[in-house]
């Protein structure tokens, strides 16, 4: 406690500008809550709800990018996919919440380790760069193909009916709907059990080692080519549901509804610090909340503008994320 | 001693001879032969993609600062100039009457038209485009000089990258909602009623310079500090190369080639929208010079005009009712062409007078190497 308020103090007395703007920003927040309370309320409620989706996604990011250090551009595209095949689970065969999840899991892990077999792994020792436009091009190629009149055609369907029978509450004026309990519910159990996964089994152990240095992880019998794959899996697995979540939550599909929520979520993690698995939750969390106060207090259109600029000022602070010194096991 | 040679930018007349030849063939051959989307889709628009290529090559291929930015820096070159020919387009005006000669049969086989009309042109109008283009091109220099000194002093690597992302994604959503400032740009739904003035003549001469330019700032030792700066950060510090310095420079020289393209673009189609700035096609020219082979001119050259070609042309070649596949068949192509060729089309080998000076065998002798060679004294 002790140290962190020092660092606190020499971080000040280095930079009071920033600190000033910071608590400025803050003091102006608290008078616009104590305007109006409830208001405030339901903005924290929307993201929190926001940033759990985001938070799913963002995890898929830092880890693929803490072990291969690659910018995994076809990751929002496997979210779509995630949303469209729960989708399909529950309004064409009408599987339950849980069973839909679960597929849209499993198709999203497949999906991953197919795009990972064929575009990344070949290219693990060309630069860094063939690996990123080969990102990009099955990004746009899930994007595009999807969009094929015979796959899911271009428009936007609406998710009808939904998994869930969708009620809301009164909660002291703030609307609470069940949506937002199942979302941080469901979230709340991915992150542990991912958190379980990578610091408590040997899986996990083997991940950080990857991540880590790979020759020597090698060297000591990892498998390291199985485990990128496992996380590109696991990665994606964590997509499909956040997929699944975000179209309960807000009902419209289209192929081309992974783009935003993907670079938002990309941002989250860079925000937290890329490779650090706390840093990804905490990053998506702030994007969430940031991302909703400003749309509901300053402007509902420049609200990309907003997010941006605080990535990049955020950056220009820490350059490695609000995280990514302190973690120093990346997995 | 040197005989003094005719030289402009340093190149010999043979070269802008050259030049001429190809703009001549391009212009009265090729062109009148084409329609009028396959000329502004196959020949205008990829020569403007170029410009912006060969600045996003600078600033990653040679430099080596990851950027996604140069979208956002072509979109700015664009609204900029289109907002001033948008005010002032429909005032300026001076026309200059040039000759018509009549072509006789013979000619005509060649050169396909029946009258052929030479400096027949608006000087206002082409003095306020060129007027417009530097201007979209300075400021987007300017908001690059800002910006990349702030952000290169701080960030690099991937970090720049995604910071320049923001950036390009900044500039649309400002743009989206731009028309509560500036009411020409109509905000999202797209600014209509820019005097349609990008001509061949404009796309081509802004091309060549914009390649002249590049190679001769590419073969001086300013080009070989920036490209040392790509190589090894510090063994350049330690030679006493000022790192920041070049790293800005090749940014706002890469920004003012993508305003400049920009400009061009604006009055290409006469019609511009913040959803083509969006941050999807911003990889488009971060393709095209990994496809041509980063740190090359020639391949960025060539990439540009293969992939506006076939991109735009298989709305043509494919059959009726399957235009769509063509994003399909795009990037299952990229994907092969990365797996069975990552380092591009060209890889390092550059072509003709852009290829890399030959030093004389005995640098320590006055007397010069041979004298056609001539790019020893290159700027």
């Amino acid at each position: 406690m002790q140290k962190l308020l020092n660092r606190i103090a020499v971080s000040v007395r280095k930079s009071p500008v920033i600190w000033a703007i910071g608590v400025l920003l803050l003091a102006w927040l608290a008078g616009r809550a104590r305007q109006n309370p409830v208001l405030f309320a339901q903005f924290l409620v929307d993201g929190i709800r926001l940033g759990f989706v985001y938070a799913l996604v963002a995890l898929g990011y830092t880890m693929v990018y803490g072990i291969v250090r690659l910018i995994n551009f076809a990751h929002g595209d496997v979210f779509m996919i995630g949303a469209f095949a729960a989708f399909f689970a529950t309004t064409r065969y009408h599987w339950s919440f849980v069973p839909a999840m679960v597929l849209a899991m499993v198709v999203c892990a497949f999906l991953s380790v197919v795009i990972e077999r064929i575009a990344y792994k070949p290219l693990r020792d060309a630069p860094r760069i063939s690996a990123l436009i080969t990102a990009v091009g099955m990004s746009f190629f899930l994007e595009y193909f999807t969009a094929l009149n015979f796959v899911f055609t271009p428009n936007f369907i609406v998710f009808a009916p939904q998994p869930l029978q969708f009620k809301s509450w009164n909660v002291l004026g703030v609307t609470v709907s069940n949506i937002m309990f199942v979302i941080i519910a469901v979230g709340t159990i991915c992150l542990v059990a991912l958190y379980y996964l990578v610091y408590r089994t040997k899986l996990g152990k083997a991940m950080r080692a990857v991540a880590w240095d790979k020759p020597t992880a090698r060297l000591m019998g990892i498998d390291v080519d199985l485990v990128i794959t496992f996380t590109f899996a696991l990665g994606a697995a964590l997509a499909g549901v956040g997929g699944m979540l975000y179209v309960v939550a807000y009902p419209q599909i289209r192929t081309f509804l992974g783009v935003m929520p993907g670079l938002k979520s990309f941002i989250a993690a860079v925000f937290g610090g890329i490779g650090s698995i706390p840093g990804a939750f905490i990053g998506a969390l702030t994007i969430g909340m940031v991302e909703t106060l400003a749309a509901g207090y300053l402007s509902s259109t420049l609200r990309d503008t907003i997010v941006f600029s605080i990535l990049i000022i955020v950056l220009l602070l820490r350059p490695t994320g609000l995280f990514g010194e302190a973690a120093k096991e990346k997995a | 001693m040197q005989k003094p040679r005719f030289r402009i930018l340093g190149q010999s007349w043979r070269f802008w001879a050259m030049v001429l030849l190809v703009f001549l063939v391009a212009q009265w051959i090729v062109m009148p032969r084409m329609s009028d989307f396959r000329k502004t889709a196959w020949i205008m628009f990829p020569c403007i993609m170029a410009i912006l290529c060969l600045g996003l090559n600078l600033i990653f291929g040679f430099n080596g600062q990851f950027s996604l930015g140069q979208w956002g820096f072509y979109a700015i070159g664009a609204y900029a100039s289109a907002i001033i020919t948008y005010r002032f387009g429909a005032r300026v005006s001076l026309p200059v009457e040039g000759i018509t000669l009549q072509l006789p049969d013979l000619i005509q086989k060649i050169i396909p038209v029946a009258e052929m009309e030479l400096f027949h042109f608006d000087a206002g109008k082409a003095g306020l485009l060129l007027l417009a283009t530097l201007a979209g091109g300075l400021l987007a220099a300017l908001i690059s000089a800002g910006f990349g000194y702030v952000v290169l002093l701080r960030l690099g690597s991937d970090y720049f990258g995604i910071a320049t992302l923001g950036f390009t994604i900044i500039v649309q959503n400002l743009l989206n909602n731009s028309d509560k400032v500036i009411p020409e740009t109509k905000g999202a739904r797209g600014m209509i009623g820019i005097p349609p003035l990008t001509s061949f003549f404009w796309v081509f001469i802004f091309l060549i310079l914009a390649i002249v330019v590049l190679r001769n700032l590419l073969h001086s030792s300013t080009g070989r500090a920036i490209v040392s700066v790509r190589e090894d950060e510090v063994a350049a510090q330690a030679m006493g190369i000022d790192v920041l310095k070049y790293k800005v420079l090749s940014f706002v020289l890469g920004s003012f080639f993508a305003g400049i393209a920009g400009a061009l673009y604006a009055h290409l189609y006469a019609f511009l929208s913040p959803q083509y700035f969006g941050s999807e096609k911003s990889f488009d020219p971060l393709i095209i010079i990994v496809l041509g082979g980063l740190g090359n001119m020639s391949g960025t050259v060539i990439a540009t005009f293969v992939w506006a070609i076939t991109l735009e042309g298989m709305r043509i070649w494919l059959p009726m009712g399957f235009e769509a596949y063509r994003f399909v068949i795009y990037p299952i192509a990229l994907v092969l062409l990365m797996l069975f060729r990552p380092q591009g089309i060209m890889g390092r080998v550059e072509l003709g007078f852009l290829r890399a000076t030959k030093w004389p065998r005995r640098a320590g002798t006055a007397v010069p190497a041979a004298p056609d060679v001539g790019t020893e004294t290159a700027a």
